[in-house]
Formats: C-alpha cells, structure tokens, sequence
C-alpha cells in the first residue's frame, strides 16, 4: 500500500497534522505563533547540517529546533532583549546562515522550493515511520503534561504556587513542538509548518466548549486539510504544503459563517469586560 | 497533622531585587495551621512580591524561604485574564490544577456564592463573580495554606463581608494556614491573627488588636461589629478617596508601633511626604 507515493504523503500528511492539531492550540493559547515560524525558519539550518554531515534530515532539523528552543529560552532570561526581538534575531539568523551553507555546498543540488513549500514526492517510508513514531511520542508527552501545562497556560503564577512547576512544563512543550516542526518538514515545507499548527486551531475554537474538545477538533481539522490539499496537489500538480494551508484555510473560514452573530456578540463580551 | 502548631511556610529576612532596585526586603513572616496572617500596605509596597516568595513563584535575592514538604497551597492571584482563544468554563476551571468530583466542585462553588456560575464561561464573568470562583477553586483543592492576594477586589460590599466570614470559617473547618493580602484595612483586621504592614519593609506588625490600639483603628473595628450602614460609610470614603487614604492610615499605625519602624524612621517619613504630596 505505501509504495504508492500518493499514499505515503496522505499517510504521513494525516499523522503530522493528528499531532500538530493539539499541539497548535496550545500555541495560539500561549501567543506563540512566532515561535513556531523561528523554529520552522531554522529548521533550513538543519537541513544544510544533515546535507554537510551526511545525516538524516528529520534528526538534523531536530536537533537543531531543539536548540533554538533552548537558545530562547536562556536568552529571555537573561532579560535582555523582548521576547519577539529575540525570536526575530533567532529566526532569521538560522534561516539566513541555512541558506548560506546550502550555497556553499556546491556539490548537493538542493530543491530549494521542496524544502520550503513541502514536497509529497519525497516521502519515504522511513518518514512515515519517524513520523508516526516521533508524533506518538509527542503526543503521550502532551498527554502526561496536559494538566500542569495548560495550568500554565491559564496562569503561570498559578500553576507555580500551587507548585506545578510551570517553566519545565513550558520547556517540555517547546521541544515538542521542535520535534512535530523536524517530522513535518518534507510534508509541508519550512515556510509553512506553522499554518498546520495554527489555522486547524482557530479553525476548531469556535466550535469548541472546552480545550480538550478543542485539542481534537483540530487534529480532525488538520487531518482534514492534508487529506484535501493533497488531492488537490495531485490533480492540480499544485505545492503540496501550499495546498494543505489552502484547505485549512477554507475550513477556518466555514468556521466562521455559521457563527456570525456568535463572533460579535463575543467581540462585546469582550470589549465589555475591559472597560 | 499533629495538635501542635505545625509551620506551614515561613520567610526568613526575605528580599527581591528587581533591576538594581529592592522592591522588598527583611521580610520575617511564618504562617501556621489555623492561623490568618494578614498584609497590608500601599500599592507598590511589596505585598504580592512577599506572597510569590511565601508560594515560592519568586526565589529571594537575599535571606530565605521555607515551605513545609508536600504542603498543598490553594493560591488566589491579584489577576487572571482569560483570553479569547481559550475555551474555558468555570466547571472546567475549577479543575485546573488537580481532579475534582462534580459534587465537590458544586459545593465549593456555591461556597462562595457563585454556585449558578458552574457552567459560565472565564471570560464572561464580572471582576466580583471571577474572584468568587478563583476563591472556590483554591478551596476546593482542600489545601494546607491559602494564599489570597487581595480575594475581593470588585466584590460587592455584602459579598465582601460574606467571603471575609467564610474566610475565617474555612480556617475553622479545614484547620489550613491562611495567608492574605488586602488593602481593605478596616474589615480584615477582626479575623487575622496577625497582622504584618508592608512599605517596602515590615512597617509594624502584630495581633490586630495591638496594631488596632490606634484610636482611629478602634473607631474601625467598632464599625465592622456594628450596623451594616456604618460599615458601610467607612466604605465608602475608601473608595471614593484616592489611594493616599490607605497610605494614611498605615501611616498612623506605624506611627503607633514601636521597635521594627524607628530602624526605618526617614524611608517612612519620605514615603509618608510623598502620600502628603499625591493628595
């Protein structure tokens, strides 16, 4: 079954955006949004690692998002710069130094455009196995540090007083989401990972009364995505990581109609409760 | 848990600094079972800051925090904003930090009056009706040591009278520590059995009726036992002064206390020059 190429990149495509789903919400909760494009950017450093040292690139890119995590981390403690600016500094320092190596390396051709719109054609079955693997593996973390992270979430110093450890749970979260940005590299591209994290999110949020129910809508939203974008890659010989974000945005903005009154009666709750 | 007074948490000459500037320092402070610590102070005193040390959020630049092993801490913030995106119900809420039976979380809930809230969502409730259900859910988790950073602000005033009884009634009930922080001087005083002044350092400290010897002090807590309407009167000249008032009247207290507040004679004048200033 999976010799088919078309098959590979709808199996590996569904398991990507399975744990991307939940792990999203918690980026759109936690406004970390741009976090996840630093890590996707320099997840381009990672590949022109894997190319110069010959490694696997899934590992590569890995390794190298779980270090920025850890960069930024350390940095914003040190209180220094703001949170964004480091994240700006961070993102487009990899990405920027990723490019330059590539062109460095004389020797490999690099699809440049596969890298960073995804690339269906490329998907062995040696991804489909990391992806399945690695996504199980984030997923039972994200199940194991559920509670005391979206304690955490909801508020840092409440989770700390009532001694959850908010900071360990936030780091946990952060390599997480380094991991499911190294596994869906190939699928969707380094430009666009962070749209499977976030719009099958928004997409799920209206339609949800509580996190949890939210955590899974996305999942189903996302693998929803995958599964139309890549068909209609494949009938319309369209980028494949553009064509999933297309699908996720049309889900999103379904989720929108139905709930027009809903949207602006909440804009006043909110706007109510400020004043 | 022994008959004996077992020490729950305790502060030990404790101070942070923050970018070069103290905002608290030489905190002695210890809570135990079944007793109600009371801080006041003006804002910026250091209040919050000595609570998050006490919780352990914040880790001291000098001096020492202790905490008992395996104590279970229901905390009440100052503040808690509930953004768009998140999806949160009260019921869902008040299972935040551990799991919680319906039951239970029903009658911690209607504990605090807000009992019709359980299926709200966060973020539509008033300042008073969050409050509550913040309160609800630290009681709920039946903890060792309530710590409660101002827990009425934006409740109402026969609410704020009803969450102070039920406030010394938990300490009663479930035996915990209660650490609180208030800028309400006149209704806290009755139940706390110790109250600490905070201006950056301990101002003075004390059992309220120590701390209440102050004739304008006596004039307050005869108002709390009285009539409503009094009590009531008081609270509104609160509310309607600017905040100089509060500092006026810890002020006083401190002038009244000896000891701890004459090693700190010229920082209290300064700060009392500048409430002068501000009004």
């Amino acid at each position: 079954m999976l010799d088919d190429f078309f098959t590979r990149a709808l199996v590996a495509g569904v398991g990507v955006a399975l744990v991307a789903g939940p792990l999203g919400c918690f980026i759109i909760w936690r406004r970390m949004a741009y976090f996840g494009d630093t890590l996707s950017h320099a997840a381009l450093l990672g590949v022109a690692l894997s190319l110069l040292l010959e490694v696997n690139t899934t590992l590569a890119v890995g390794a190298v998002s779980i270090v920025i995590a850890v960069m930024l981390l350390s940095l914003r403690r040190s209180e220094t710069l703001s949170s964004d600016a480091i994240l700006g500094l961070l993102s487009h320092s990899a990405l920027a130094l990723g490019l330059v190596s590539l062109a460095f390396m004389t020797w490999v051709r690099v699809d440049l455009l596969g890298l960073l719109f995804g690339d269906i054609l490329a998907v062995t079955k040696l991804d489909i196995a990391m992806i399945y693997v690695g996504g199980g593996f984030v997923l039972a973390v994200l199940l194991l540090v559920w509670r005391r992270l979206f304690a955490a979430t909801v508020s840092p110093d409440l989770a700390a007083g009532e001694g959850l450890k908010p900071e360990r749970a936030e780091l946990i979260f952060m390599l997480l989401t380094a991991v499911v940005i190294a596994i869906s590299l190939k699928i969707i591209g380094a430009l666009l990972i962070t749209a499977l994290l976030i719009i099958p999110a928004a997409a799920a949020r209206r339609l949800s009364a509580t996190p949890e129910q939210m955590a899974i809508l996305a999942a189903i939203a996302g693998a929803a995505s995958v599964v139309a974008g890549l068909y209609s890659s494949l009938n319309y010989d369209t980028p494949s990581g553009p064509s999933i974000v297309v699908a996720a945005m049309v889900l999103f903005i379904v989720s929108l109609v139905p709930g027009g009154i809903l949207v602006r009666r909440n804009r006043t709750n909110i706007q109510g409760d400020r004043s | 848990m022994t008959a004996s007074k077992m020490q729950l948490v305790q502060l030990d000459r404790a101070g942070i600094r923050k970018g070069g500037n103290w905002l608290v320092r030489g905190v002695d402070l210890s809570v135990s079972e079944r007793e109600i610590v009371t801080l006041i102070g003006p804002n910026g005193s250091g209040k919050s800051t000595t609570a998050k040390m006490a919780l352990g959020i914040l880790k001291p630049s000098e001096g020492s925090a202790f905490r008992g092993k395996g104590l279970k801490v229901g905390y009440v913030p100052q503040k808690l904003t509930i953004d768009w995106t998140l999806p949160l119900s009260v019921g869902r809420f008040m299972r935040l930090t551990n799991p919680l039976s319906d039951a239970d979380c029903r009658q911690a809930l209607e504990q605090t009056g807000a009992g019709h809230l359980l299926n709200a969502e966060m973020r539509t409730l008033s300042g008073g009706e969050m409050q509550r259900v913040m309160l609800a859910r630290a009681i709920a988790r039946s903890p060792d040591l309530l710590v409660l950073d101002e827990p009425v602000q934006g409740v109402d005033y026969a609410g704020e009278i009803a969450i102070y009884d039920l406030i010394s009634e938990i300490r009663n009930t479930m035996g915990c520590g209660i650490l609180m922080i208030s800028h309400d001087l006149h209704v806290v005083m009755a139940a706390a059995d110790q109250v600490i002044c905070l201006n950056g350092h301990v101002c003075c400290r004390g059992t309220p009726s120590d701390v209440s010897k102050s004739d304008q002090y006596h004039a307050l807590f005869g108002a709390r036992a009285g009539a409503g309407l009094a009590v009531y009167q008081h609270h509104h000249d609160h509310v309607h002064l600017p905040d100089g008032q509060v500092r006026h009247a810890d002020g006083t207290i401190c002038s009244d206390c000896p000891g701890e507040h004459h090693e700190h004679a010229h920082e209290d004048q300064q700060a009392n020059t500048g409430m002068t200033d501000a009004r």
